[in-house]
């Protein structure tokens, strides 16, 4: 265990559990306190504490191959539930608790102007618990721990979305896709982890990873790691697995949106990433195989088809949306040339795509708080009436599109340098192809919220944007704009975590 | 073959089931039966898991106080494996609070929409969608 850095010692050594425990029993004073703007007090408590926590594991873990081991309740990993930290899901940590940090200072005026004020303290509650189950999604160290936390996730997440139903009803019918969408995935992955729990008998990743090195042609493994996949390409919105996305983004609360889009697809997508590059070494022949010849091919055409959907699209939410599932078939890429590189471009691009889409949806949130808009053709005239908004939303979708001095450009460009290095041609053709589809559908937006002129009767609606939105919202569209010149501490974290997770299914 | 699948029938059942309800989910346009398909299925992996933990002519893995003190324990007798049932207690409570915020869903689209089937709902969804103008 490494020393504190910067928090006391006493608690440094008990980080990755109170990363996890501190939102989870915060949820529960939120749900008795019944005012809204107490609720919002704790679950920002839990979050900055849970940042904390991130902030002091993110540090310890930066040495080469750090990696902190939490035996729970004092039991040994192979035989107890380990949570393990190494350089790879410190930043996904530091990523998830920051963007929820963000995400609910957000949340007041737009949690305020959403939900109802009986039922706030409630959606708090709900609120710290799914981050509860995705900080623990992110550092468990055991296979079956980790679907317990996927649902505990997940549970409330449904309930979330399902909470947009007072808007658009909508919303309830998107929280059922995504409830039995989202249950066939977790059971698909339980039987995977089922599968490999027969062959080895262990369920430590750390574990399965050292007997699975042996255990290359086995036909019980093979199919672990099929259902694995599938099951977490479902949670992660994969391009013929992303059905419940659209709805589940569109019509939630625009919080809900902001959260899910920064964070929980992301969790998702990095358990993949642990699965496939460090459960299972990425050397034995049949994942280089799924990747290459199925997640490349899937990720290639989501890519393209999803970035399509988009330019047809009417709401602004459903356009982000499906832009989301083509963002996800980069990463996917990334992670399909099953080399260093590409992992590591992949990683970049999750956080970055993090930063772009809270931007995007924040700035969403404030439009609707302000003018309820909801369509493109709603947003006309917005660019003089909300100015700073406005202008951070015209950074993100550049940074969507990949213009350079912004981030999407720094991860294009590494995904493309990546693929290069393999050889792969059409792979960045087809990155070209989708950013050109990506300038079409923002130039859709950023027309109608700068060219058109104001409609007649809107001026006097004019609401000034609140500050508790305008703070996130340009921190995060300057965070865009400096790490795009400035790339370098975002790739150093990319670079170390893709070493983490390729390194680390060999090495120990 | 018919011995292959007499040896293998706890498997043969668990597969069977896994279909019945995958296929239910997939089926169906009632939420209802939606949701009681994905139960069968939920199930289908509790017996997957429960399967495996028999070992053949193993014991129950239940000591006695004075033995597992004394390190008495006898190497010979063979015990099954408990871990999987402890597994699979934590699966049903999980797959028990999906299925309840899933009839509660299901409850509040039926106050919504006054169906519970997915044509009607999307018939519903459509006509809203034709009234506001696309």
């Amino acid at each position: 265990m490494t020393v504190g850095q910067w928090l006391p010692t006493a608690l440094a050594a008990h980080a990755p559990v109170l990363l996890v425990a501190v939102p989870l029993i915060l949820s529960t004073p939120a749900a008795i306190l019944r005012t809204g703007r107490a609720g919002w007090a704790i679950a920002l408590s839990g979050a900055l504490l849970a940042l904390l926590c991130a902030v002091e594991l993110f540090l310890a873990t930066r040495a080469d191959g750090a990696v902190i081991s939490y035996a729970l309740g004092g039991w040994p990993p192979p035989f107890g539930i380990e949570f393990r930290v190494d350089g790879l899901n410190a930043a996904l940590l530091l990523l998830l608790t920051g963007a929820a940090v963000l995400a609910l200072i957000f949340a007041r005026p737009s949690v305020e102007n959403e939900i109802n004020a009986d039922k706030r303290s409630l959606f708090y509650s709900a609120f710290l618990v799914s981050l509860s189950g995705l900080a623990g999604v992110a550092i468990t160290g055991d296979a079956f721990n980790l679907f317990v936390f996927l649902e505990i996730s997940s549970i409330p997440t449904y309930a979330l979305i399902a909470m947009g139903a007072n808007r658009d009803r909508r919303a309830l019918t998107s929280a059922f896709n995504y409830l039995v969408m989202g249950a066939i995935g977790a059971t698909f992955f339980v039987i995977g982890v089922g599968f490999l729990y027969m062959a080895t008998g262990t369920l430590n990743m750390a574990d399965l990873a050292r007997l699975l090195v042996d255990m290359d042609g086995d036909r019980v493994v093979r199919m672990g790691f099929a259902f694995i996949l599938v099951g977490l390409g479902l949670k992660a919105a994969l391009f013929p697995l992303h059905l419940w996305l659209p709805g589940a983004y569109a019509y939630a609360p625009s919080f809900v949106t902001v959260f899910l889009a920064t964070t929980a697809t992301k969790v998702a997508f990095y358990v993949i990433i642990r699965f496939s590059f460090d459960v299972f070494a990425i050397d034995s022949g049949f994942v280089v195989n799924a990747l290459t010849y199925v997640v490349t091919p899937l990720a290639i055409a989501g890519m393209i088809v999803a970035s399509a959907q988009a330019l047809f699209q009417t709401d602004v939410r459903r356009l982000l949306a499906y832009s989301s599932v083509a963002q996800a078939g980069y990463m996917m890429l990334g992670l399909g040339m099953g080399s260093q590189a590409g992992v590591s471009a992949g990683v970049l691009h999750l956080i970055n795509h993090a930063l772009m889409k809270g931007v995007l949806f924040m700035a969403l949130g404030a439009f609707a708080i302000s003018y309820g808009v909801r369509r493109i053709e709603n947003c006309k005239g917005l660019g003089m009436m909300m100015p700073m908004t406005a202008s951070a939303f015209t950074l993100g979708a550049l940074s969507l599109i990949g213009v350079p001095f912004t981030v999407g450009f720094i991860s294009k460009f590494y995904l493309i340098q990546a693929a290069l290095a393999q050889g792969w041609i059409f792979a960045v053709a087809a990155i070209l192809i989708s950013s050109v589809l990506a300038v079409f559908y923002c130039y859709r937006i950023l027309v109608n919220l700068w060219v058109t002129p104001i409609p007649e009767g809107r001026r006097d609606l004019a609401q000034p944007t609140p500050y508790l939105i305008l703070v996130p919202l340009v921190g995060l569209a300057l965070a865009n704009l400096v790490f795009g010149v400035h790339a370098a501490p975002l790739v150093d974290i990319a670079e170390t975590a893709a070493a983490a997770a390729i390194n680390a299914g060999t090495g120990s | 073959m018919i011995e292959i699948v007499a040896e293998r029938f706890n498997y043969a059942v668990i597969i069977i089931l896994m279909m019945v309800g995958l296929y239910a989910v997939i089926a169906t346009g009632n939420l209802i039966k939606r949701l009681v398909g994905l139960s069968i299925f939920q199930t289908s992996v509790f017996l997957l898991y429960i399967s495996i933990a028999k070992v053949f002519g193993g014991v129950p893995p239940i000591f006695d106080y004075k033995e597992l003190v004394g390190y008495k324990i006898d190497p010979e007798v063979v015990y099954s494996n408990p871990l999987p049932h402890v597994l699979i207690l934590t699966a049903i409570v999980v797959g028990v609070a999906t299925l309840a915020v899933g009839l509660a869903l299901v409850v509040r689209i039926r106050e919504a929409y006054g169906a519970i089937e997915d044509h009607a709902i999307a018939e519903a969804d459509y006509a809203f969608e034709l009234e506001k103008g696309f």
